[in-house]
């Protein structure tokens, strides 16, 4: 049902990809010619310096920007030409975010929380519930459903976090951080859990800067200026 | 099916998120409080007032006019000394002039006033007599208590017959057993034939035609046994009135032709009494009266409405900016999990219109209570109508998507980026 528009497997590919902001009157390239492709099952860790740009990329990939220039294809379709509508769309049905702050939704239980994609799918209630409950027993919270995010421990809520992520099956995981306000240890097992969902087929692209971190991926992508300076990992 | 079920939703996130903030969501629906507390407030009053005007408009007559005859100012009268005559009010002439020259008039009913000293059994009372037509009994209908009412075979015969008002039997002790009964008033007998309800009474803003009256008798019986004078006797003088006629009700075709007629009438009444020794009178009036009522309640409670609505409104519409940029990183999320902005919108639009329907049907039950304490306090009759607390509720609905619309929109605008972002 997936359509890939490439033979080698490609999800994402980004050619000669610009982004510029104005600031005032000056512009400032955030990106400066960005060409990578990522494979359908890989595990990407983009690296970089703070203002390297590669905050810019993960919205880029994560299709809440549009490029100034240049052609992000994902799965063949080309991002820079559709509506804010058709990028929602697009956010709903293929991608899944995780964020360093979690970014769960405070007056919602973590069942609620875990539910919102679908509740924006149109799903039935007693369907969604469901499937919360199937992801919360996923990431080890089946006995939290009814809690509030803010009763629970920081590893705890980005385990919340990634059940959201999930719940629409998307092909592919956007990670920004995601151990970034947690301690080593907790961030560790969370990284466990990203690399067994990898290992089920998730494609997944994570911004860190922590080279620990990074290793945890298939491939490293180093990031300075707004242009990709090394290409780390095999088989691309 | 989806969609209800996510109306459903919405509105209960709404609320569960309204309730996070129990105080200040409170206080931000005190205006819309207020607002429709007033608009039902408003509503009933003037609908009280004009159910007031039309159930007396019912008990004189809509298509009526009446005249009565007034006793001039002092100046106006002529003879001096110890035995003074009074000569006023409507003329047997006046009728007839009415009944034969105004093509507008359907009917047209005299009464007579007679004052005497009136013994029923045991009791003997001093009491109001109205000599009058049996059409009076048609032109302001009521209920028979007991007995008949006068007809034109009375009025033939020059009968005896005596119809009792309520008031008049309640003075008299009379019951229907004293249906039968002689009545007599001065030297005269009469055969007590009937008691009717009395209409209006204390209270009441206007003088009802049957006001302390006690009883009714053929108008040609009470001029061949009474005649036109009156005798008063105050402070060893002798004070002779004579007056004709006390009161005429006069009746127009159509209602359209009462308010022509009563000008028409005015302007006859000028010319055959300088001396201005009548009165007329219009309940149509009434209701031009009720309604002058109604707007002067209206504008001054429709002012305190608008005003309250629109500070509510505008209460709303700040905390749904302070609570989009409290939310703003929500917002990010949501639109990052792949949320439309017009699902944004919904989103806001739902939870200011939850806000301001409370506010709502508290403003509605505050609406309901503030007619009965108007009531219980001035007196002033209040009606509070299914459809006004239908209109007030829907205001505050109203008020909900007008000013909770920008906070939506503008929520819906926020870049998913930069909301994100955000602190």
């Amino acid at each position: 049902m997936v359509p890939d528009a490439t033979a080698d497997g490609a999800v994402i590919e980004l050619d000669d990809v610009r982004k510029i902001y104005r600031m005032g009157t000056e512009d400032v390239p955030a990106l400066a010619g960005v060409s990578v492709r990522f494979r359908r099952g890989s595990f990407w860790a983009i690296m970089g310096p703070s203002g390297s740009g590669k905050s810019t990329m993960l919205n880029l990939l994560g299709c809440l920007d549009r490029p100034t220039s240049g052609t992000y294809r994902l799965h063949g379709e080309d991002v820079g030409r559709l509506s804010d509508d058709a990028l929602s769309e697009l956010r709903l049905r293929r991608l899944g975010f995780i964020f360093q702050s979690f970014n769960l939704i405070p007056q919602l239980t973590v069942r609620e929380n875990i539910e919102l994609p679908l509740y924006y799918l149109g799903w039935e209630a007693p369907a969604a519930a469901e499937r919360a409950r199937e992801l919360a027993d996923r990431v080890g919270l089946g006995n939290r459903l009814a809690h509030r995010p803010t009763e629970l421990s920081g590893g705890q809520q980005q385990r919340v976090a990634i059940a959201r992520a999930l719940a629409n099956d998307p092909d592919i995981l956007m990670a920004d951080e995601p151990t970034g306000n947690l301690d080593s240890a907790t961030g560790d097992q969370i990284m466990e859990l990203l690399r067994e969902l990898n290992g089920q087929g998730k494609t997944i692209v994570m911004v860190t800067h922590e080279p620990d971190i990074a290793a945890h991926a298939s491939h490293r992508l180093h990031m300075r200026d707004g242009r990709v300076e090394q290409v780390e990992g095999e088989g691309s | 099916m989806i969609a209800g079920a996510r109306l459903v939703r919405e509105v209960k996130l709404g609320v569960k998120t309204l309730l996070l903030h129990k105080l200040r969501s409170f206080l931000t629906m005190l205006g819309v409080v207020f607002g429709v507390a007033s608009v039902v407030a408003m509503l009933a009053v003037g609908e009280g007032a004009s159910q007031e005007a039309l159930e007396q408009i019912r008990k004189l007559g809509s298509n009526n006019v009446l005249i009565s005859s007034m006793k001039p100012p002092d100046d106006q009268i002529g003879g001096t000394g110890r035995v003074r005559m009074i000569v006023y009010g409507l003329a047997y002439d006046d009728e007839r002039r009415i009944r034969d020259t105004m093509p507008a008039v359907a009917r047209v009913v005299p009464a007579k006033i007679v004052r005497k000293e009136g013994r029923l059994g045991e009791r003997v009372l001093d009491l109001r007599v109205v000599g009058t037509t049996p059409e009076w009994f048609e032109l302001v209908p009521r209920p028979v208590l007991a007995g008949r009412v006068l007809t034109g075979l009375d009025r033939e015969r020059g009968a005896s017959a005596a119809v009792l008002t309520e008031y008049g039997a309640r003075r008299l002790l009379a019951t229907a057993n004293t249906i039968g009964q002689v009545l007599r008033l001065g030297t005269q007998y009469f055969e007590v034939v009937g008691i009717v309800q009395s209409e209006g009474g204390q209270g009441s803003s206007v003088q009802t035609p049957d006001q302390e009256v006690d009883a009714y008798i053929p108008i040609n019986v009470a001029r061949d046994r009474f005649g036109d004078i009156a005798t008063k006797i105050s402070a060893g003088s002798r004070e002779r009135e004579m007056v004709e006629l006390h009161q005429l009700i006069v009746e127009a075709k159509t209602l359209a032709d009462v308010e022509p007629l009563a000008a028409g009438l005015e302007r006859m009444l000028e010319r055959f009494h300088p001396k201005k020794d009548t009165r007329i009178s219009v309940p149509l009036a009434l209701l031009r009266q009720a309604e002058a009522t109604k707007r002067t309640f209206n504008i001054v409670l429709g002012s305190i409405a608008g005003i309250s609505l629109l500070v509510g409104g505008i209460g709303i519409m700040n905390i749904m900016l302070a609570s989009v940029t409290e939310r703003t990183r929500e917002i990010g999320v949501r639109r990052a999990i792949g949320a439309k902005r017009r699902q944004i919108v919904a989103q806001f639009l739902i939870e200011t219109l939850v806000l301001s329907s409370a506010g709502g049907l508290l403003g509605v039950a505050v609406g309901l209570a503030i007619p009965r304490a108007i009531t219980y306090a001035a007196g002033m009759p209040t009606v509070v109508t299914a459809w006004s607390v239908a209109l007030a509720f829907g205001i505050s609905a109203g008020v909900g998507i007008v000013f909770g619309l920008y906070p939506a929109v503008r929520a819906s605008r926020l870049d998913p980026i930069e909301a994100l972002r955000h602190a």
